[in-house]
This record gives structure tokens, C-alpha cells and sequence, in this order.
């Protein structure tokens, strides 16, 4: 049987003689370090006890911290995130995990119609949250593969965390749970294991709403974000053989959104293509888009803006079609060409 | 049989077992032996009915309650109040019973028709009518309209229109309850249209699973909109739930507060020793419609006028002459006081200013900007 753990076997960074921790190790050690460091700070989740959760982040923090504080629940994620929303308000640090991100539409009506609302009418925050492990290019098809950040994306209220480098999934999920705001924290499945490098735990945590500049160039601006990062950077790497130079921008949240940084970048590089797993239509890379045009950025535009997104339909599952599905260097270093007429 | 089943009359004598045998009854001292047990469903009228000792303040608040609801809906009439009305007139034993012996460490989760839980918790009429106006000192500061609101620094949450989705949030109330180890307990109410969804089924059995320090309140006023019970669910009654999540439920005639405080207060005393949560079934009946646009045709007469020989304020007033606590010129007396501050709340709350438009914008969060400590070096 294939469990969810070993569907990364193949892009296991992980052996490897690298040094450093892997990007999933970097998870499980903020939680670890929130649990120790603050008393507010409760786990809930499904299989997260005994099991370590189904991709192990929350691997032996019951055992250290208790199943008081780091709590099974039963299948039931409205109960589930309704549940931190009461103990948020109540004073305590609640983090779910969704066993995954596609998961996050059984609680739809607890994050957009409670959490994302209560501050704004009442002015009680809601410092609540909520991990999903989202992403696809694992064959795990329409139900196990999703990214759902553009939906929520559109919901005033809710945060939206995008970590995309080993330092970001340990500060960005620090930086979460310190905030006083519902976040909503999209980690990547594909980077899991396939990320590792050093962490270095005492830097100070680097706050969400800032994007960061993942690579310097001046030809063309690449903005992207999550399990998408490492794949703009390798197009990067291929283009710079043959002479473009590319900035890679990693926006880290998309609420808040950086915006200056990625005008900025397009001030200088005068070319823009953004690059998302999600789908194309009404995602984050649209709303980008519409950003830049209403600002005088649009003037720096020296060629049509080109986005690189999944296409829209369902997440397929087999590996043939799925690999046509998920946006790959080929896709990003052709869509780079393309516009610099290179 | 003569337990009320899916809409038809009141409730009258107390319920008999389906064994024929009389239910238990409460002691004489009215204390009530610890028959609250999982997987047991406890009948309606089985409970203590002594007079209590506070009931002037169940009285007063459910005078009150009414008399506020009955200006806001003479100010809706009149054309002076717009948006959303809903009415609980006939339900204020549920709301008041249950939440007047609450302590302030205690939380509530009122649903829609429950202003009298917010009065029972201290929300004074003022607060009311600045909600109900959208001033800007109301509790929702006009983002949020009507009976939608709770003062949550008098321990009410502030419900949403989505039924039950308090309930979901109640569990983490309780659960922080049951951490903090001092005894307090969690109340959350509900209308029979609400049990049909996921949200409730998942708190309920959540709220089993974790044993948590809540007592669930299902208002069963016959209809959801216009949909009766009887097209809502098979059980005869919905505290015949309980045991199926292994919690102790009871049924209650929701339009005796003396009733319902001697069973809510029950329920409350053992959450508060840990002995878990309790699903209790308050019987009632809509008396208005849904809410103020509706006319409510589809409700039989014949039943509107069978539970309006039962209103829950005659019939406990009536109690309170008969052992003679209470004479006819002291209740015209409260009724007058009643209205007379829900006049001078409305008149308070015409004088207060309005919300600045320009603050449309303000407060989605708590931390907008979050500002980083550090700028992301490059690379
Ligand atoms: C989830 C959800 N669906 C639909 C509605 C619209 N709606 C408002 S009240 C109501 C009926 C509620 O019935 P019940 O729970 O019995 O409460 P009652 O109004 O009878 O007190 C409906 C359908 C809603 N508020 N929430
Ligand atoms: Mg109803």
C-alpha cells in the first residue's frame, strides 16, 4: 500500500548527505519550538497524536508535549477549525492541520463566515492557524493535489502564507502563529523532503507582507510563490546559460501582498511573468496583474504580461496528464523566451 | 401517548414512559438526584417545578425581552427601523430560564431568537437599540444588524446567520473551559432547522468525545421557515439524539422557565463537575413569523391558538398570583417599567451618532499592515 508518507520517497531530499534540514523538518521544529516557548499554542488535527500526521510534520510532538496539547480529532474539520476559532478567542494559539488542502472546503463556512468576519464586526481577533498541506505533481489526483489559495485569497479577513524555502516554513509559520489575524498556511507537499538546507532557528522572523527578491537579474521579472519557487529558479539557471537574466520574486503571502516588491522588479526588468500551480482564471496571478495596471507600473511594460498557471480543470491523476497539468521549467524557460524574443 | 410528536398540539401532563410507568420525580426539597446520565433520555415534566427563588429576575427579563421586541416591531411598522426583524415572542422562557443562573465566568451562544439570553447576561436595552439603529457605538459599530450580535465582554458570542455555526465554535469556548479547570461551562442554542446540518452533528459528537462543559439547547418551535418538523426529521423527539452520541438528553417544555431552569441549571452542575455535555430539547412554538415579512399562512391556526393559551409569561405570572408572590398592579407595574426603558433606550439610541463611512474600511484586521521585523534578504 502506498501511504500518503512515501508518495515522497522519489523526491526524498531528505538521506541525502546535504547538510541542513529539510523543509518538512523546519515545519515540525517551529511547532516545536511555539509549543515550548508559549503555553497558548495548541495542536489539533486528524492522526497528528500517535501517527505524526499523515506526512509526519507533527512527528513525535505528542509524545513530547502531550495529547492535551497536541490533540487528535476525529474526521471532522468544521468541528475541527470551529473549534480553534473558540479557543483563539478564548485567549489560546490554536494550529490545525488539515490532513490536506483540499479538506479546507468542509470548513468553509467556520473560515470565511467566522473567522474572517468576527474582527470586523465585533474587533475580537481570531489568531487561529490553519496548515494545508496543498499542491499536486504527485499523482494523487483531483482530491489530493489542489491549491485553494486564490479562493481564499479573495476573502477579506483571512491571511494567506505561502512558504516556499526551509527559512520560511520555520519563520513564516513562527510569524503565523504570533499573528493576530486567521492565517491561512499553505505548505507544499512537493517541497516536503525535496527542500533542504540550513535553518538557522535564532534569525530574526521575517514578518508577513514582504516578498522576497529569490534571484537578481534585469531582463524579466518572474513573481511566483510556494512549490513553484524551486522550478522558476531552475528556468532561471537554463535562461541565464543563454543569456537572459532573470529575477525571480517569491511573494510569500498573498494576503498581504507585496506589491512594491514586484514593481520595483518590474521598473527595472520592463517584463513580467508570473508563475502559480493554482488555476489560471481569477487566481492570484490575475489580481497581480490588475494591481500593476491600475498603478504606473503598467508603464514600465515593455510586453504583454504572460501568466503560467495550471490550466483550468481538476487536478488530473495520472502522471502523464498531470505532468502536462503542473507549470514545469520547460513551460516557464519557454514562456521567458517568448517574451524577451529571445 | 401524549408527548408532543412533530407539530401537532402543546405538551400537557408530564410525559409518560413508552412503559406506562409515572417518570421520576425530583425530590421534595426540589433537588433533583444525578439522573442525567448518558445514553438516557430524560422526559419532559420529569424535573423539580418548585417556584425558585429568583423569579422576579425571570420575570423582569422576560418582560423585558418582550417588551423590547414589541417597540421594535411597532418601529418597523411605523417605518423608523428597516433591514431584518426576527421575533421570539412565546420562546423567552427558553433563553431566560437557561441563562439566568449563569455565573460571569460563563459563556453563551444565542441563536436568533434569543434576545433574552443577552438580557440574562446584562446587555442592557441601550446596547440593544444602538444594534438594531447601526450606531456607531452599537456593539457590531453597524457592520452587523440586529439580533446578529453579542457583547463579548459579557460573555455572549456574537452569532452569524449560518445556523448552527456557534456551535462548532462553542466546542473551543468549552474546551478552553475544561483547560482552564475553574468550572466554567459553555451554553449554545439552537432551532430545530439546525439540527438537520453537518455542523451540528459534528459538535455534538465532538462535544461527547471530549466530555466538554456544554449544555446544547434546541429551541423546537415547530417550523423552520416555513418547513414543520415533520419534514425535518423521523425521531419522535430530537433529545432521542442524545443517546445516540452517548450523552444524556432531556426534553423540556420550553414555555415553562421554571422548567427550564431547573433542567438547564442540572445540566450546567454537571458540566461544571466534568460530567460532560447535555443535550437538552426545549418545546416551543413560533409564535410570528419567520421574521417580520412573513405572514406565516402556512402555520394552522388552530395550533398558533392552542400555544397562545400557553404563553410563557401569562402562565408563569399566573403561577406567581396563584401562590401569591405577585398581584395584578405589580405586573401592569413591571410591564410599564419594561416598556418605559425600551422607549428610553430607543430614544437614547436615535440621539447617537451614526458610523462614519469613511471608516468602512477599518478593522477587516487586527494587524493589517504586519509589518515585517525584517526585510527578507535577497536570495
Ligand atoms: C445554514 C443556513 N441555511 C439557511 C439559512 C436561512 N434560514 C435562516 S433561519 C432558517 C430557519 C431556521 O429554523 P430553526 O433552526 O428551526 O430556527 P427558528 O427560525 O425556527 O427559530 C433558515 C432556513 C440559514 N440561516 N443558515
Ligand atoms: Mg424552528
Amino acid at each position: 500500500m502506498t501511504t500518503e508518507a512515501t508518495w515522497f520517497a522519489s523526491a526524498s531530499a531528505e538521506d541525502t548527505a546535504a547538510p541542513g534540514v529539510t523543509y518538512l523538518e523546519a515545519l515540525r521544529t517551529a511547532l516545536a519550538d511555539l509549543l515550548a516557548e508559549d503555553e497558548r499554542v495548541l495542536l489539533l488535527g486528524e492522526d497528528i497524536g500517535t501517527m505524526g500526521g499523515a506526512f509526519r510534520v507533527t512527528a513525535g510532538l505528542q509524545d513530547r508535549f502531550g495529547g492535551d496539547r497536541v490533540r487528535d480529532t476525529p474526521m471532522a474539520e468544521t468541528a475541527i477549525v470551529g473549534c480553534a476559532i473558540g479557543l483563539a478567542i478564548s485567549g489560546y494559539r490554536p494550529v490545525v492541520e488539515l490532513q490536506f488542502a483540499d479538506f479546507i472546503s468542509c470548513c468553509y463556512d467556520q473560515l470565511v463566515n467566522e473567522a474572517a468576519k468576527l474582527h470586523y464586526r465585533f474587533g475580537i481577533a481570531v489568531p487561529i492557524v490553519v496548515r494545508c498541506p496543498s499542491g499536486g505533481a504527485l499523482s494523487a489526483g483531483p482530491f489530493h493535489s489542489q491549491c485553494p489559495e486564490g479562493i481564499f485569497a479573495h476573502v477579506p479577513g483571512l491571511k494567506i502564507v505561502c512558504p516556499a524555502t526551509v527559512q520560511d516554513a520555520y519563520g513564516l509559520l513562527r510569524a503565523a502563529v504570533e499573528d493576530p489575524d486567521p492565517v491561512l498556511f499553505f505548505e507544499q507537499k512537493a517541497l516536503y523532503r525535496s527542500q533542504k538546507a540550513p535553518l538557522d532557528a535564532a534569525a530574526p522572523v521575517a514578518g508577513i507582507g514582504r516578498a522576497a527578491v529569490r534571484r537578481r537579474g534585469e531582463d524579466v521579472t518572474v513573481v511566483t510563490y510556494g512549490s513553484m519557487l524551486p522550478r522558476c529558479l531552475a528556468a532561471a539557471e537554463r535562461l541565464a546559460a543563454e543569456g537572459v537574466e532573470t529575477e525571480v520574486v517569491d511573494l510569500r503571502s498573498l494576503v498581504p501582498l507585496d506589491l512594491d516588491t514586484v514593481a520595483d522588479s518590474l521598473r527595472r526588468t520592463n517584463r513580467l511573468v508570473i508563475v502559480h500551480e493554482d488555476n489560471g482564471s481569477s487566481g492570484i496571478g490575475a489580481e497581480i496583474v490588475a494591481r500593476l495596471a491600475e498603478s504606473d507600473a503598467l508603464y514600465a511594460l515593455d510586453a504583454p504580461v504572460c501568466r503560467v498557471t495550471a490550466p483550468d480543470t481538476p487536478v488530473p491523476s495520472s502522471p502523464l496528464l498531470e505532468e502536462r497539468y503542473v507549470p514545469s521549467v520547460e513551460r516557464i524557460v519557454s514562456a521567458v523566451r517568448a517574451l524577451v524574443g529571445a | 401517548m401524549s408527548h408532543l410528536s412533530n407539530g401537532s398540539s402543546p405538551p400537557s401532563a408530564p410525559w409518560s414512559a413508552p412503559d406506562g410507568s409515572a417518570p421520576d420525580r425530583a425530590t421534595a426539597d426540589g433537588a433533583s438526584p444525578d439522573r442525567l446520565r448518558p445514553g438516557e433520555v430524560t422526559p419532559e415534566g420529569a424535573r423539580a417545578t418548585a417556584i425558585p427563588d429568583n423569579w422576579s429576575q425571570l420575570l423582569a427579563l422576560m418582560v423585558l425581552s418582550r417588551a423590547i421586541e414589541s417597540r421594535l416591531n411597532n418601529l418597523f411598522l411605523q417605518g423608523r427601523l428597516h433591514g431584518r426583524l426576527i421575533s421570539g415572542r412565546g420562546q423567552e422562557a427558553i433563553p431566560v430560564g437557561a441563562t439566568a443562573t449563569t455565573r460571569p465566568d460563563d459563556l453563551v451562544c444565542p441563536a436568533h431568537r434569543d434576545l433574552g439570553a443577552h438580557l440574562a447576561r446584562g446587555t442592557t436595552p441601550e446596547e440593544v437599540f444602538l444594534q438594531y439603529l447601526w450606531r456607531a457605538d452599537s456593539p457590531s459599530r453597524g457592520r452587523d444588524g440586529d439580533v446578529h450580535f453579542g457583547v463579548w465582554s459579557r460573555g455572549v458570542l456574537p452569532m452569524i446567520s449560518h445556523l448552527p455555526d456557534s456551535w462548532p465554535v462553542a466546542l473551543g469556548l468549552a474546551l478552553a473551559k475544561q483547560r482552564q479547570g475553574a468550572g466554567g461551562v459553555v451554553l449554545a442554542f439552537c432551532g430545530d432547522g439546525a439540527t438537520s446540518t453537518g455542523s451540528w452533528h459534528e459538535t455534538v459528537n465532538l462535544a461527547a468525545v471530549w466530555q466538554l462543559p456544554l449544555v446544547l439547547i434546541v429551541e423546537n418551535n415547530q417550523y423552520a421557515y416555513s418547513t414543520p418538523v415533520s419534514q425535518q426529521f423521523r425521531v419522535a423527539s430530537l433529545a432521542d439524539r442524545a443517546p445516540g452520541y452517548g450523552i444524556p438528553g432531556a426534553r423540556v417544555d420550553g414555555n415553562d422557565v421554571v422548567a427550564v431552569q431547573a433542567l438547564v441549571s442540572e445540566a450546567i452542575a454537571a458540566a461544571r463537575r466534568g460530567g460532560g455535555p447535555t443535550m437538552i430539547e426545549a418545546v416551543t412554538m413560533r409564535m410570528d413569523g419567520h421574521a417580520i415579512h412573513d405572514q406565516a399562512r402556512y402555520v394552522p391556526t388552530e395550533l398558533l391558538d392552542a400555544w397562545r393559551q400557553r404563553d410563557p409569561i401569562e402562565g408563569f405570572a399566573a403561577r406567581l398570583q396563584a401562590a401569591g408572590l405577585l398581584d395584578g398592579a405589580a405586573l401592569a407595574a413591571l410591564r410599564d417599567d419594561a416598556a418605559e426603558r425600551a422607549e428610553r433606550a430607543y430614544q437614547t439610541a436615535l440621539e447617537a451618532p451614526e458610523p462614519d463611512p469613511a471608516a468602512l474600511t477599518e478593522g477587516v484586521y487586527a494587524n493589517p499592515a504586519a509589518p515585517a521585523r525584517t526585510r527578507p534578504a535577497v536570495g
